[in-house]
């Protein structure tokens, strides 16, 4: 079985993000960016899939800017064997939107054929959780969104999902798209040897017209602006008091 | 981490991954094993599986061939969260560089891969209790019996002594000759009968790395060990690791200077006295940009001597340099540091005391600050004639 896993380029969780001047979105200019965190935990799954025998072949796919090549090379680094990029725009600070990436990833199924999808439940840059669940509507194939545990069974893919209030575990036909919750696995750092090597493995480049999509954006960003700050808390010196006021402030 | 946008893609990738690494399996259990003076058997398990114990080692001997510029990198990111862990793949591969550049094809062919992969570790042993910057003092005595050598002596201050296996060893094949080098050589040499180690040595810092005395009693070490297979050669290996041994000191410098640097920056904010933060008190701004600035310079130095190295090119002003400001910049700023967290700077619950320990042993080893200075001016003598 071949595993697709889309990895999307994202700015680096442990960067205190700052909010650009015009409002347009967050500054992603010369700070450091990374691979979405549930896209490695992605990774690692299709890893160890191949590891257990139950895949074949890892291809990972990334779409945005030119620079998510570094992307697909730590993709490559922990044990992808080969990887697909698609040139969507320029600008850093284009998000190619989830239909967009789900319409050219449909595509790119139709060209591999891959068993499995396998991809993060979403990204940490606008958090849309939307992505894995369009492309199963466009290809329609099952999906198995939030996994925490994923069992290939023939061709059935037993997933443990994770939902409000517990565990649920689904079996579906493959081939299908599963998406990856934090639980799933703790993903591995590349190894040095890896990552010199994965200077060598393929990346095909390709543009959004290769496929015949339109990427332009759908969606207008009206405003960005940061969280409100804490306010400071005051200190009370009774349960009494702390009742009080709780009923005050109307949160009992 | 602004210093890491301009680098090569490749030694990106590789500094990322020991990001993650350190921030997952290192720093959460910094502080215990520091204060515990424990040895980090499992990181030195994760950094074999990383492949860094083969950093500099040639590809074509299994390493990954790695540049000074880039191994300096990962030697300052590593030395920032503990500066302990630099030593243990730093002396070894020090050793491995001297089989690489002096070593007999078989030696190279024999020992390289299995120092790359770390299954063989190790470290250098030049220094004795009376001779560490005058070298030709060494006592240890090697005198040959058919096809061995016969080892007597005693090596002090030996980093990895305890956990290493294979040790670059400078002993005396003939201590009459003249010059004294002429009777000095190296061997490589892996612990066995009559190689012992007699102690672990207590010290201020550095904790966690095993420092020890190395006794050698009646020890018979194959002729085939000679490194290079000829007498005489021993002093020319020992110091001809110490420009990548002095790049690497002056790493793990900038390391500690930029954590003191970096810790700084965020107390600074953070504790408050008279009303505002410390960091809008004109005293401690004077502090933070004279440590940005001195720890700056230090970086510059470093990677300016690595990349001679790297051209291939003489670079032992160069590297003198880079360790001798580098070391000064990691004792002053943490000693700064320590000022600016006042008694917290002070408290064993909080870093800063730990680079305060760790610090002034930069300006000792790969050559004291003092030889430093003297080789700088031996240089710019040589290189300026009257
Ligand atoms: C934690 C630790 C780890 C070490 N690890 C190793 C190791 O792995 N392998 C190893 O072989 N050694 C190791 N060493 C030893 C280290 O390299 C020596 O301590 C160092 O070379 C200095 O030698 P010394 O201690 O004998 O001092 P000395 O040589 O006795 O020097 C004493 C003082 O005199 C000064 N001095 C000496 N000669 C001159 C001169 N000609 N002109 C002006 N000043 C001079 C020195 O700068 C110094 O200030 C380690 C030491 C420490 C503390």
């Amino acid at each position: 079985m071949k595993v697709l896993v889309p990895v999307k380029r994202v700015i680096d969780y442990n960067v205190k993000v700052r909010v650009r001047p015009d409002g347009t979105g967050v500054d992603l200019a010369n700070v450091k960016m990374s691979m979405n965190p549930f896209d490695e935990i992605a990774v690692e799954e299709a890893i160890r899939l191949k590891e257990k025998g139950a895949a074949e072949e890892i291809v990972a796919v990334s779409i945005g800017v030119r620079q998510a090549q570094e992307t697909l090379r730590t993709a490559l680094a922990m044990g992808a064997d080969r990887a697909i990029l698609i040139v969507a725009t320029d600008d850093v600070h284009q998000d190619i939107e989830p239909l967009a990436v789900a319409k050219l990833l449909a595509k790119v199924v139709e060209a591999e054929k891959p068993g499995l999808v396998i991809m993060g439940k979403q990204a940490i840059d606008n958090d849309m959780n939307a992505t894995g669940q369009m492309l199963a509507a466009i290809l329609g194939w099952p999906q198995a969104t939030f996994a925490g545990e994923v069992t290939i069974e023939g061709d059935h893919a037993l997933v443990t999902r994770e939902v409000d209030g517990g565990l649920q575990t689904i079996r579906v036909r493959l081939p299908a798209v599963v998406t990856a919750d934090l639980r799933l696995n703790e993903p591995r750092y590349a190894s040095l040897p890896n990552i010199m090597k994965a200077k060598k493995k393929p990346l095909e480049e390709k543009t959004p017209a290769d496929f015949g999509v339109d990427v332009s954006p759908r969606l207008t960003v009206l405003k960005t602006r940061e969280p409100e700050g804490r306010k400071a808390g005051i200190k009370v010196k009774s349960v009494d008091e702390l009742v009080e006021k709780l009923k005050e402030a109307g949160v009992i | 981490m602004s210093a890491m946008l301009d680098i090569p893609e490749e030694d990106r990738l590789i500094l990322e991954a020991i990001e993650k690494w350190l921030e997952r399996d290192v720093r959460p259990h910094v502080m215990r094993l520091e204060h515990a003076d424990e040895y980090p058997h499992e990181m030195v398990a994760q950094m074999r599986e990383m492949g860094l114990f083969g950093a500099t080692i040639p590809r074509e001997y299994g390493g990954l061939g790695l540049s000074a510029g880039t191994y300096a990198r990962i030697v300052e990111l590593i030395a920032e969260t503990w500066m302990s862990l630099t030593g243990i793949f730093n002396s070894h591969l020090i050793m491995a560089a001297c089989v690489a550049r002096m070593g007999t094809e078989a030696q190279k062919r024999h020992y390289l891969p299995r120092f790359a992969s770390g299954e063989l570790r190790g470290g250098l042993a030049l220094t004795e209790p009376d001779a560490g910057t005058d070298l030709q003092a060494i006592r240890t005595r090697a005198r040959r019996e058919g096809d061995a050598y016969v080892v007597n002596g005693t090596k002090t201050w030996i980093s990895n002594g305890i956990h290493g296996q294979c040790f670059a060893l400078l002993v005396k094949t003939d201590p009459e000759a003249q010059p004294p080098h002429k009777g000095m050589s190296m061997f490589i040499a892996e612990k066995g009968e009559g190689f012992t180690v007699s102690r672990k040595l207590e010290k201020l810092g550095y904790k966690g790395i095993d420092s020890a005395e190395l006794v050698f009693r009646d020890y018979r070490i194959p002729a085939a060990n000679l490194l290079g297979g000829e007498e005489g050669r021993g002093l020319q290996a020992a110091l001809g690791g110490l420009e990548l041994g002095r790049i690497n000191v002056a790493a793990r410098g900038c390391g500690i200077a930029s954590a003191a640097l970096k810790d700084s920056v965020r107390y600074a904010q953070i504790r408050r006295t008279f009303g505002k933060p410390i960091c809008q008190h004109q005293a401690i701004q004077l502090k933070l940009g004279e440590m940005a600035t001195r720890l700056q310079a230090a970086r510059l130095l470093t990677y300016d001597a690595a990349r001679i190295y790297d051209a291939g090119r003489r670079c032992d002003m160069e590297a003198g340099m880079a360790k001798y400001f580098a070391s000064e910049a990691a004792v002053e700023n943490s000693l700064e540091a320590m000022r600016i967290h006042g008694g917290y700077g002070y408290s064993k619950e909080y870093p800063i005391e730990r680079y305060f320990r760790d610090a002034p042993l930069m300006c000792i080893g790969e050559g004291t600050n003092e030889i430093q200075r003297i080789i700088i001016a031996r240089q710019l003598i040589e290189r300026n004639p009257a």
